[in-house]
């Protein structure tokens, strides 16, 4: 088997018709890891043991033809998301040794599927950056040139799959940690609708905005991660209940209008990223969907709005590490210093200004004029949102303005916030969207991958793998691969 | 509107120590950060969204967990224990003035 060209649907074929076992796939994964990790630090922690146990259990389930798709599927999962018994650290000091007391619930619905887990995945701190150089135990590299960011914050999944040391992984998305880090290595990832999959178990960054979703080498195997975790669950209060869902009724429309924000596609985008973008717009014409310009004139607040509903919900969820119940503990004489002390020697810098900043924009005097003006500007995003829906099936923009940059360039926080911006309208409209490989760019001699973002409505994942599967094939074709 | 932002004091409300480095560099990136977002308020936008975008949702309460089944696996994680209680510093003070 080669780990550089399979997908999760391949595997299946394989396992199912025994042409090798669940247990040679997972040791194939573990080899990879232990010689290409060194260099790509995707990983952690990698569960060699438990792994093998999981792929003798799978291999069980395939003996008894009770396989189900991700049977057997050996998986990375975020290190933000809980699995009973096992370290879970959000890549902070806070939680290095934090061993999570029970499972989350897209962990129990894998669980019951036989799925592998392979190890945890880097990220930067609490969900909170976007290139892994938050990390508080050192960032990811980029399997397409190693001098650069994989992207963030979900980019030690992003870069396992790329790099064939996982075939698919969980990641979170709160605003754009699962589509960029997908984007900048070269595989594809989808955020689906706020609400349609659970986040029992993951640890909360800004709640308003955060959902958990998948990568994969491919539509199709994000596609099956996605069907195997979605659902309902009483254990998350925003999951969509089928029964009293008021989303619009978007779901299964089929995508043949596209639409371009065209007056929000020349903030600061690269003419090379944008040359692609462009490129790939006109081969979806070509294949017969109709391009339309469409206006969404609120988008030019979204990132002002997110970096105010983010930083406010993130220092309200964070307080819950104070140094008391888990997590690091620092000795002091007075429990308000152990509060401090616990807290400024467990979170890193950026998590620090975005604490600040959230106090800053939820203090009473502030409130009206940043928080809840910004929950009014959101609440016009969405309905920008809602009215192009009305005629079109999807928008389609960049995942990134920029390639993936070279570790150190974007320090200063601004920089790097401003290259969220096609990604974070998604998040506080809580529609679903997803990132797919798309040609690619050169920057000092190396070929760098670009990512092509599909918008759906609400609940309409389905229709944005059919768009999305067309742009695989562009891709596929282009770089003349099987 | 932001140009004076008392750094120390945010600290102090978000229950944070920091360097007098750090406070020099926080002094100047958290006004950054605030004037970065400060485009929202060209924003047409009513006060705040009428409507709430999510529901309270409530479950009856009923099958509760078994009483004690998760009680070691959280005192574990605790840094400090007591027999069955999380050890903490004292809170209330007794002292009279």
């Amino acid at each position: 088997m080669d780990l550089s060209t399979l997908t999760i649907a391949e595997a299946r074929r394989a396992l199912d018709a025994k042409e090798y076992s669940a247990l040679d796939l997972t040791d194939a994964y573990l080899d990879a890891i232990k010689k290409k990790d060194g260099d790509i630090h995707a990983y952690l922690e990698v569960w060699e043991d438990s792994a093998r146990a999981e792929a003798k259990k799978a291999d069980e389930m395939i003996a008894r033809a009770e396989s189900q798709p991700l049977t057997g599927i050996p998986l990375a999962v975020k290190d933000n998301i809980l699995i009973e018994g096992r370290i879970a650290s959000s890549a902070s000091k806070m939680l290095e040794n934090y061993r999570a007391s029970y499972d989350a619930t897209v962990i129990s619905k894998l669980k019951a599927q036989g799925a592998v887990f392979l190890g945890r995945t880097n990220m930067d701190e609490f969900a909170l950056g976007g290139s892994t150089e938050n990390s508080a135990f050192g960032p990811s590299k980029n399997p397409h040139d190693t001098s650069r960011v994989p992207g963030g914050t979900s980019g030690g999944s992003a870069a396992a799959v790329a790099a064939g040391m996982a075939l698919g992984a969980l990641g979170s998305d709160t605003g754009g940690s699962i589509r960029q880090p997908s984007a900048f290595c070269g595989v594809v990832g989808l955020k689906p609708t706020y609400g349609a999959v659970s986040r029992f178990g993951l640890m909360a960054a800004a709640s308003s905005l955060d959902q958990i979703g998948a990568i994969g080498k491919t539509v199709a195997d994000a596609q099956m991660i996605f069907e195997a975790i979605r659902g309902y669950d009483q254990n998350d209060s925003t999951s969509i209940n089928p029964q009293r869902s008021d989303l619009g009724n978007h779901k299964g429309r089929t995508l043949g209008t596209l639409g371009v924000p065209r007056a929000f596609l020349k903030e600061g985008i690269e003419p090379d990223m944008l040359a692609q973008f462009e490129e790939t717009l006109e081969q979806l014409k070509s294949a017969g969907y109709s391009i339309v310009d469409i206006e969404l004139p609120s988008l030019e607040y979204a990132l002002a709005v997110y970096y105010i509903i983010n930083p406010a919900e993130v220092s309200t969820n964070l307080a819950r590490y104070d140094g008391i119940r888990y997590g690091l503990s620092m000795p002091a004489d007075t429990i308000g210093d152990v509060y401090a002390k616990s807290r400024s020697a467990g979170f890193g810098a950026e998590t620090r200004r975005r604490i600040l900043v959230g106090t800053f924009v939820l203090s009473s005097g502030y409130a009206d004029a940043y928080y809840r003006k910004a929950r009014a500007v959101r609440q016009l995003i969405r309905e920008d949102f809602a009215r192009v829906f009305a005629d079109i099936d999807a928008v389609v923009l960049p995942t990134s303005p920029i390639p993936p940059w070279k570790f150190g360039d974007k320090a200063d926080p601004i920089a790097m916030y401003a290259a969220d911006i096609f990604t974070v309208p998604v998040n506080l409209a809580g529609v679903p969207a997803m990132s797919v490989p798309s040609g690619t760019i050169e920057r000092d001699g190396k070929k760098l991958p670009v990512g092509f973002q599909i918008i759906g409505g609400w609940g309409n994942e389905e229709g944005l793998f059919k768009v999305a599967e067309d742009v695989e094939k562009f891709d596929t074709a282009r770089r003349g691969r099987p | 509107m932001t140009n004076k932002v008392d750094i120390s004091a945010l600290a102090k409300l978000a229950r944070l120590e920091v360097s007098d480095a750090e406070l020099a560099k926080l002094e100047k990136e958290i006004p950054d950060i605030l004037a970065f977002v400060e485009t929202i308020q060209k924003a047409d936008a009513g006060k705040e969204a009428s409507a709430p975008e999510l529901r309270n949702v409530m479950r009856a309460d009923e099958n509760p967990i078994e009483s004690g089944k998760y009680t070691e696996r959280l005192l574990d994680a605790a840094p400090a224990r007591a027999g069955n209680r999380i050890a903490v510093k004292q809170v209330i003070s007794r002292k009279k003035k």
